[in-house]
């Protein structure tokens, strides 16, 4: 397929056009439409990739509206520009689309009954949003793209509840406030290179030598904190908890794992791409400081996570200490840093999909997310916790999972680049997460709750009633995405050293230090 | 500092457009962040976001320059410009005119202009999405004051947390279907859906 590009959207954005029509008439079309378009995206996802793999320099463009890219600077016109960074990354977004679409059948019919039509079609705009901000080459458009999968998402947290609806306010106004402050510095960009394109931008950089201009510096400093906002780092995270723990099961499986995620490969575009490895580790201060940021970051995030007693609210919280721990990859300046944080977006959005897929089921059966509510669990869905534990080990990082690989290169990188404290505090946010979820797994397997009432225990003095609860799994359309899901954690940690190739073929068009540490 | 009056000329005078675009995106700021009214942090954020247009509408304006299309006659700087280059004149003799630097010289820039129209669709979109929140708000808790939600919100949470406290006392009743009738009761107000569930349940 010649522009399989553009099937990665056409499906998607199609397929909402779709489910906001023909779901008038018939709510039940739309799960179809959704799961199927997911699909279809996801085939032209993984064409695509195999275009890219066999061209010489691996990059695909698709321009819009007729234009080439003869003129100089490049780029009047706006051009979808796939290289192996982003459409590995877009890969993932459309597989964690296919995953909950799949998942999404009866959370969505039970928790927003009568909204299934508005559900999927904000479902598939966002998927679209994210995979265009995996694809696109042109800085504005960029800002289009995020705020459109901004939008949607802002409509998929608040079809839940009132308080989702408060903490949807929230999390607009910040995300507003990210997403201008980068419009901002694309301005400031534009106005010192008069082009929008990525690498057109690059080209200009580098060929009339603006590292030094003052201009430069304040577009990166703008365009840094609207991405840094948008991406919930950690003084900017306060959003994120309340709105993910508030959604709807299927959002916050569908947003926790991507979006965090698509906004660092944002940084990443922005810092390798866009503004090159001189501009941005060299002339700007970033490097000394946003390690120590990093710092305070995760010890804040993780001790926050301990704190809470129920299980969204604390995968929120984990999610801010991965979001630590992937800008620390990129600004600890080094190859195996760059890496690791690249590598660790993709098992993140895994496991993160795996604990929230989990969750869900757990909410399902048990009525409650909070810790109290876990006791017997296991007994009762093996299958369902011993996916969600694949995740958690995943997080913690043992071995077999795909989370030790990319924690291994991250701190590979933080060792040779001798930023120490950045290793320490990802020794100390692993031991965090160890504490976090063998405490979990302690009250999964205990039938005695702490007060001394036999709650477990009551249901098996009933021989009869302990044979029914004994196998009460969850129903097979939400089980069989999760197992997947974990399968997919099993299997990227498995075939590691394939991906990490494919990564290192990207980074080898960069010149980062790999020896010696910085400078 | 103020010798000359250069800083005071610059801020003034020469960069008067950054000046006022940075002084509204402080309003806004302040009021995103610092009102406790939602719609005053909305008003805000439009405040925010009118900055930023514009900060680009403002990069695009050139004094006595007209809109970009070609009409040499329209043009106030086309006739001193095309015969004082010689190499203009060639290029008006053939068909189509390509547009050199020192032709396009009497025309604003009409892309940040265009870009704004894109930022005013996603503004309002933004707008729009934001007003129904509050809305939402208004009909959930009765108010669109910051502290008065938080504390409705806490309130409710606490008495969220008794009920769930009673479901699991019920759990000690003897017989499963009850305790399954009870809680689909108790967690879910019309849901037919979720009533038929258990059945599924129990035939594993």
């Amino acid at each position: 397929m010649e522009n399989s590009i553009a099937w990665i959207f056409i499906f998607p954005l199609f397929g909402s056009v779709a489910c906001a029509i023909l779901g008038i008439s018939n709510r039940k079309i739309c799960y179809p439409i959704a799961v199927l378009s997911m699909a279809g995206s996801l085939w032209a996802g993984i064409e695509t990739l195999r275009q890219v793999l066999s061209v010489n320099d691996h990059t695909v463009s698709y321009l819009f509206g007729g234009w080439t890219l003869d003129a100089y600077p490049r780029g009047v016109g706006i051009e979808f520009h796939a290289d192996i960074l982003g459409i590995l990354i877009t890969l993932v977004v459309l597989g964690v689309g296919l995953l909950v679409s799949l998942y999404s059948k009866l959370p969505v019919e039970e928790e927003t009954p009568g909204k299934e039509p508005l559900f999927y079609t904000l479902f598939l705009l966002q998927v679209t949003g994210l995979a265009g901000i995996c694809l696109t080459g042109d800085a504005f458009n960029l800002y289009v793209l995020i705020e459109v999968a901004a939008l949607t998402g802002y409509g998929l947290i608040a079809i839940g509840s009132n308080r989702a609806a408060a903490a949807t306010f929230n999390y607009l106004i910040l995300g507003t406030i990210g997403a201008s402050l980068y419009l901002l510095g694309v301005g400031y960009i534009y106005i010192k290179t008069g082009t929008l394109n990525m690498v057109g931008i690059h080209d200009i950089i580098v060929a009339e030598g603006l590292a030094d201009s003052a201009t430069m510096q304040v577009a990166f400093v703008l365009v840094g904190v609207g991405i840094l906002i948008k991406m919930a780092f950690f003084p900017f995270h306060a959003w994120l908890p309340n709105a993910y723990s508030n959604a709807p099961t299927t959002t916050s499986c569908l947003l926790a794992p991507v979006v965090t995620k698509v906004m660092i490969y944002v940084m990443i575009r922005m810092v390798l791409s866009v503004f090159g490895v001189e501009f941005s580790f060299e002339s700007t201060l970033w490097t000394d400081v946003l390690p120590w940021l990093v710092v305070v970051a995760i010890v804040c995030a993780a001790v926050m996570a301990l704190a809470q007693r129920e299980i969204k609210r604390m995968l929120s919280y984990l999610i801010v200490a991965e979001v630590g721990y992937m800008v620390g990859g990129v600004w600890i300046y080094n190859y195996y840093g760059l890496i690791g944080s690249i590598f660790h977006v993709i098992s993140d959005a895994c496991m993160t999909l795996c604990l929230f897929l989990g969750a869900g089921l757990i909410l399902r059966k048990a009525k409650t997310t909070h810790f109290d509510g876990l006791r017997g669990l296991f007994t009762k869905m093996p299958l369902t916790m011993t996916g969600f534990f694949i995740g958690g080990f995943s997080i913690i990082g043992l071995p077999p999972t795909c989370g030790f690989f990319s924690k291994w290169y991250l701190i590979t990188g933080g060792m040779v680049s001798q930023r120490w404290e950045y290793m320490i505090v990802l020794m100390f946010s692993t031991m965090v997460m160890v504490v976090l979820f063998f405490r979990m797994i302690e009250r999964i397997h205990l039938a005695v709750s702490e007060s001394g009432e036999n709650l477990g225990h009551g249901h098996g003095d009933l021989g009869l009633t302990d044979q029914q609860t004994r196998f009460d799994e969850g129903p097979l359309s939400m089980l069989i995405p999760l197992l997947l899901a974990s399968a997919v954690v099993l299997v990227v940690g498995i075939y590691n050293q394939e991906v990490v190739s494919l990564i290192e073929v990207f980074l080898s068009d960069f010149n980062l230090p790999r020896g010696e540490g910085i400078k | 500092m103020f010798e000359d009056g250069t800083i005071i000329n610059e801020l003034l005078i020469e960069r008067l457009n950054y000046f006022i675009y940075v002084v509204l995106l402080l309003i806004g700021l302040h009021a995103m962040i610092a009102k406790k009214n939602l719609i005053k942090k909305l008003i805000g954020m439009s405040i925010f976001q009118t900055a930023i247009i514009l900060f680009y509408v403002s990069i695009g304006v050139k004094e006595g320059s007209t809109i970009p299309v070609y009409l040499p006659e329209h043009d106030p700087h086309g006739s001193h410009s095309v015969p004082s280059d010689t190499n203009e004149t060639s290029h008006f003799d053939h068909g189509p005119v390509i547009l050199d630097s020192s032709l396009v010289k009497g025309y604003a820039n009409p892309l940040p202009h265009v870009l704004m129209l894109t930022a005013i669709v996603v503004g309002v979109a933004t707008l729009g999405l934001a007003l129904a929140l509050c809305q939402r708000i208004y009909q959930g808790y009765g108010t669109i004051e910051e502290d008065e939600l938080l504390a409705k919100m806490e309130s409710r949470e606490i008495r969220s947390k008794t009920l769930s406290v009673q479901i699991p006392k019920d759990q000690k009743l003897p017989k499963k279907d009850e305790l399954k009738k009870e809680k689909s009761r108790s967690v879910s107000k019309s849901k037919t859906l979720s009533a038929s569930k258990p059945k599924p349940k129990g035939k594993k």
